[in-house]
């Protein structure tokens, strides 16, 4: 007998093609808004048409009149019930329904429940409400002047309007640095406030039944658990009366981690109401209040050695948190991992001062597609890295080569105090400039000047903390960031694997069962993979931050080992030797010194439920809790070359090519499905994608007519290439992927654009890089930033 | 009648207006009584109860909710259900066959060209509509007809090989049966 092909039993490497789709395909996804619920009601919500107003009256009384509806919440009501307030994942508060005034444009301060939609959005419209409008605060600059609005007179001690003032690294150590500097290099930019925007909005149902007061809600959340957590405090409900279900997701990209008012209020009206209450947003609801992403102002310097030798960086943060601090990131870090900037370059110093304000603008900086605010630091760090480059007239992939960590120095503390455990940076830029033909890009450039055309080339690399914990480090609210797996192996060696994670079209339904294939030898078709219903998978903290192969997936791993270990005592039972005399295989126990004698994984898990040995526990079952020792640091290397017509701003991709390190490869078609579409999301911030406010504080940006998204008609294509170091401390050597594109794309198409534009003397255009932006650069020969909106009339 | 508003009673039913429209859908007559002001892509998910008709963005940006009305590409989002009086309906539900499935879907599975699913129904149908129309399409061409659809999870390049590989598939077919020859 020979051991098991594990690429034929779809285990790790196979690019399998996913269980999943066999649902979707057929129109038979089963979404939020696809459950119905006998006797089910519809929730709508009233939202703010101004920014910021104190509520002078909300008169209801019309829209109760309305045939079909049911109740009608105002925040006085939740006041009443002490549920006006909800606190935020960042240990701020949040308003569910305005009480006493708006803080932003599209805040909640009413909803409508009925019996249909139809009637519940008539119902909003009937309400009327008076405002008395308050000066409005849409960008940092005016949070912080000395006759700023106070946004949050709500809280006590809240004298202005700063989050938090925040400072990690050497501040000595970096004066030092740059003092023995031969050069210093600046930049300055913003990294636009965007939304993750799924396809799919947020929605809910709350079902309440008082004879078991047990709360049911199905929800679009990428973290059941920690919503049950959160659930459980504000609703004051125990928690093993609340059962959180998280049905399929129309992706989520970070926007459906936070809890929102609208789950809150649908909650609260189906324990009033004893009926099912759902609530289903619109795009616009989408758009102007959930948790966006980035809106950071970076400026930094860097100090440098003539020879190219990179001493010491200093980065400053201003970011814009909108009218509630309800970042959804680990507690410790105010403004996430933007310390993580650099980590692939071996630096000496770095300081870093973050200071966060409140403005009148959406609450909720979530991590959009990237590891808690490390796309801000990759952009920064790439961006600064290529302005130190031109400053020093080095070659930027030189330059790069000669400040990266090497391949040897692993493991390597960061200057801001990471640990990177392994990587093959240098090997991965050299496929790159080799991909994308590095080399002879320069007489390409002069020949396609001669016809008044202009090329430039762009590199990105980078290198990302993914897969929060370690416990040490990282929590949400006080709850350790680590995550789990429960394995049932049934006794036909069938199996039933459910996680803590939840996912929203990362494959987790093939990919998990491709791991329990590489351990125990089972075809991965015989795996069925849940998550999602807080009732059955065990706790976890969800899928974001791609933490889910870092975390989840490890504790998979583990807990198939934990099954083979048990296996092994069964084996040794039915071939009657010791259990040291039996040796393993894919899929199969054998004697060591007779390898013919053997039984295979499946004939062990019959022996456990039907033929164990005296005294064994019966059944084939375990649970994991994995708390990773580290983070895991892939690696990446994206290089765009670009045309820019100087008549227009119009810039063209003319190639793109990605190097991707993420260790092993559990399904490579996935992985890179994952790469492909992070490299879009990447390609929409750098040309169109962005959300901004006008003086008055509206939201331009607040539908899909305003805020543009790149079709299949804009986006380029893009060539991939890998490289494999696998990590070092992961059970099968996996690092995370899902957002690696994300985070390192969008520097590559900027620093393309800046290398077409290095004749005309500029330094910056702040993305998108729209072609009015670009030629106003080309034709001023100066920096275009993303300017802020200033009040002109007053 | 199959109709929402059965299962949800108005507290004055009189007070609201209601049409009677009658739609094939996926080859089956259905007659629902509906508000004149009812969504397209309302009725076909809430009365119809036809569910892999997705709303994303509901100003005829997304293209989730794509169906095809007399073979043509609409999004159903942005037309009343009494326009659709009279006409044929294909939804993703309709898209295969008793036992097989259209070579589209099978595309989009094989060249993985769908993450969350929730764009691929409209994706699907819009794709299904260029390749009964052009059956050997270019890759601009694919990616032209896709553009009134959009996708955040995958990006585009693999639904356009979904479409290509689809084509592909289609033309041997109808190479093997001798149709279309």
């Amino acid at each position: 007998m020979t051991a098991l092909d594990e690429i034929k039993i779809g285990g790790l490497g196979a690019s399998r093609r996913r269980v999943e789709d066999n649902r979707f395909i057929r129109g038979k996804g089963n979404y939020v808004d696809d459950i119905v619920l006998p006797g089910m009601l519809h929730m709508e919500i009233l939202r703010s048409p101004v920014a910021h107003a104190r509520i002078v009256s909300i008169d209801t009384s019309k829209a109760w009149a309305i045939p079909g509806v049911r109740l009608v919440l105002t925040g006085e009501m939740m006041a009443k019930r002490n549920l006006a307030w909800m606190p935020t994942l960042s240990y701020d508060t949040q308003a569910v329904l305005a009480t006493d005034k708006v803080r932003f444009q599209g805040q909640e301060v009413a909803c409508v429940i009925a019996d249909d939609p139809y009637i519940a959005k008539d119902a909003c419209e009937a309400i009327v409400v008076e405002y008395e409008t308050l000066p409005v605060v849409v960008n940092p600059e005016q949070a912080l002047a000395t006759d700023a609005p106070l946004i949050r007179d709500d809280k006590e001690n809240q004298q202005d309007n700063v989050v938090f003032d925040w400072e990690v690294g050497d501040a000595a150590g970096t004066d030092r640095a740059f003092a023995q500097a031969d050069l210093v290099s600046k930049i300055e930019l913003h990294y636009p406030r965007s939304h993750p925007s799924p396809i799919e909005c947020c929605g809910s149902i709350a079902d309440f039944d008082r004879s078991t007061s047990k709360l049911t809600v199905y929800m679009t959340t990428q973290a059941p658990h920690i919503i049950r957590a959160a659930v459980s405090l504000v609703a004051e409900l125990p928690e093993h009366m609340i059962r959180i279900v998280s049905p399929d997701i129309g992706g989520g990209f970070g926007n459906k981690v936070p809890v929102y008012p609208g789950y809150v209020m649908s909650i609260l009206a189906s324990i009033l109401l004893e009926r099912p209450v759902k609530w289903i947003e619109d795009k616009t609801g989408n758009l102007i209040s959930t948790g966006f992403g980035r809106d950071v102002y970076l400026r930094g310097e860097m100090a440098l050695r003539k020879d190219g030798k990179i001493l010491g960086v200093r980065m400053h943060t201003l970011s814009d948190h909108g009218a509630f601090f309800a970042d959804a990131q680990p507690s410790k870090f105010k403004i996430g991992l933007m310390h993580s900037a650099f980590a692939a370059y071996d630096i000496p110093a770095a300081h870093l001062l973050a200071r966060g304000v409140y403005t009148n603008k959406a609450p909720g900086g979530v991590a959009y597609r990237c590891s808690f605010r490390v796309t801000e630091a990759m952009f920064f760090q790439e961006r600064m890295v290529q302005a130190a480059a031109d400053d020093l007239g080095m070659d930027q992939a030189e330059f790069r080569r000669v400040n990266f960590v090497r391949d040897d120095d692993f493991p390597h503390r960061t200057a801001f105090g990471f640990l990177t455990d392994s990587g093959q940076y240098g090997k991965c830029l050299d496929v790159g400039l080799e991909a994308i033909g590095y080399a002879d890009f320069q007489e390409r450039k002069k020949e396609a000047a001669a016809r008044g055309r202009l090329l430039g080339i762009g590199i990105s690399t980078m290198t990302e903390p993914l897969g929060a914990g370690n416990s040490r480090e990282y929590d949400i609210l006080g709850i350790k960031m680590f995550d789990s797996a429960e394995l049932r192996v049934h006794m036909t060696g069938k199996a039933l694997l459910r996680t803590g994670a939840k996912t929203q079209g990362q494959g987790h339904e093939t990919t998990w069962a491709q791991i329990v294939a590489h351990e125990l030898g089972l075809p991965a078709e015989d795996v069925v993979v849940e998550e999602g219903d807080t009732d059955t998978a065990p706790f976890g903290m969800g899928t974001y931050a791609s933490r889910s192969t870092p975390v989840a997936g490890a504790a998979v791993a583990m807990v198939a080992r934990k099954i083979r270990a048990k296996a092994r005592k069964l084996a040794a039972h039915l071939l009657e030797v010791s259990e040291e005399d039996v040796e393993w295989e894919l899929g199969r126990f054998y004697v060591r010194s007779a390898p013919n004698r053997g039984v295979t994984i499946q004939e062990c898990a019959a022996a456990a439920y039907s033929n164990m040995p005296d005294g064994m526990e019966p059944g084939l079952e375990n649970v994991a809790y994995y708390d990773p020792p580290n983070l895991t640091w892939p690696f990446a290397c994206y290089i765009a070359t670009v045309e820019v017509d100087p008549q227009t701003g119009v810039w063209d991709v003319l190639n793109f090519v990605a190097v991707d390190d993420c260790g092993v490869r559990i399904n490579p078609m996935i992985v890179e499905g994952q790469i492909m579409g992070g490299l879009t999301e990447a390609y929409a911030m750098a040309s169109m994608q962005f959300i901004t406010y006008d003086a008055e504080g509206n939201c331009v940006g607040s539908n899909y007519m305003d805020y543009l998204l790149p079709t299949a008609w804009e986006t380029p294509g893009f060539e991939l290439h890998e490289v494999v170091t696998p990590c070092p401390h992961h059970p099968i050597g996996a690092k995370g992927i899902g957002e690696c594109a994300t985070v390192g794309g969008p520097a590559a198409f900027v620093n393309a654009v800046m290398d077409a534009l290095k004749g005309f003397g500029v330094r910056n255009i702040d993305m998108p890089m729209l072609p009015d932006r670009v030629h106003e650069a080309i034709t001023t020969g100066r920096d275009v930033s993303g300017h802020p909106p200033v009040r002109q009339d007053d | 009648m199959t109709s929402l508003f059965e299962e949800v009673p108005r507290a004055e039913e009189d007070a609201v207006p209601v049409r009677t429209v009658s739609v094939t859908v996926n080859g089956e007559r259905r007659t629902v009584k509906v508000e004149p002001r009812l969504l397209l892509a309302h009725m076909i998910r809430h009365g119809l109860k036809l569910t892999g008709t997705h709303t994303g963005c509901d100003t005829s940006n997304c293209g989730a909710c794509t169906v095809l009305l007399d073979g043509r590409p609409v999004k159903s989002c942005t037309m009343l259900a009494v326009q659709a009086d009279g006409h044929e309906v294909t939804t993703v539900e309709g898209l295969a066959g008793q036992s097989e499935l259209h070579p589209v879907q099978e595309g989009f599975k094989d060249e993985h060209g769908l993450q969350c699913g929730f764009c691929t129904p409209g994706m699907m149908l819009t794709a299904k509509a260029l390749l009964d129309e052009n059956p050997d399409p270019t890759e601009d061409e694919v990616r032209w007809a896709l553009s009134g659809n959009l996708c955040r999870c995958t990006g585009y390049q693999n639904i356009v090989k979904s479409v290509l590989w689809a084509a592909k598939k289609q033309r041997a077919a109808a190479g093997e049966t001798g149709a279309g020859e």
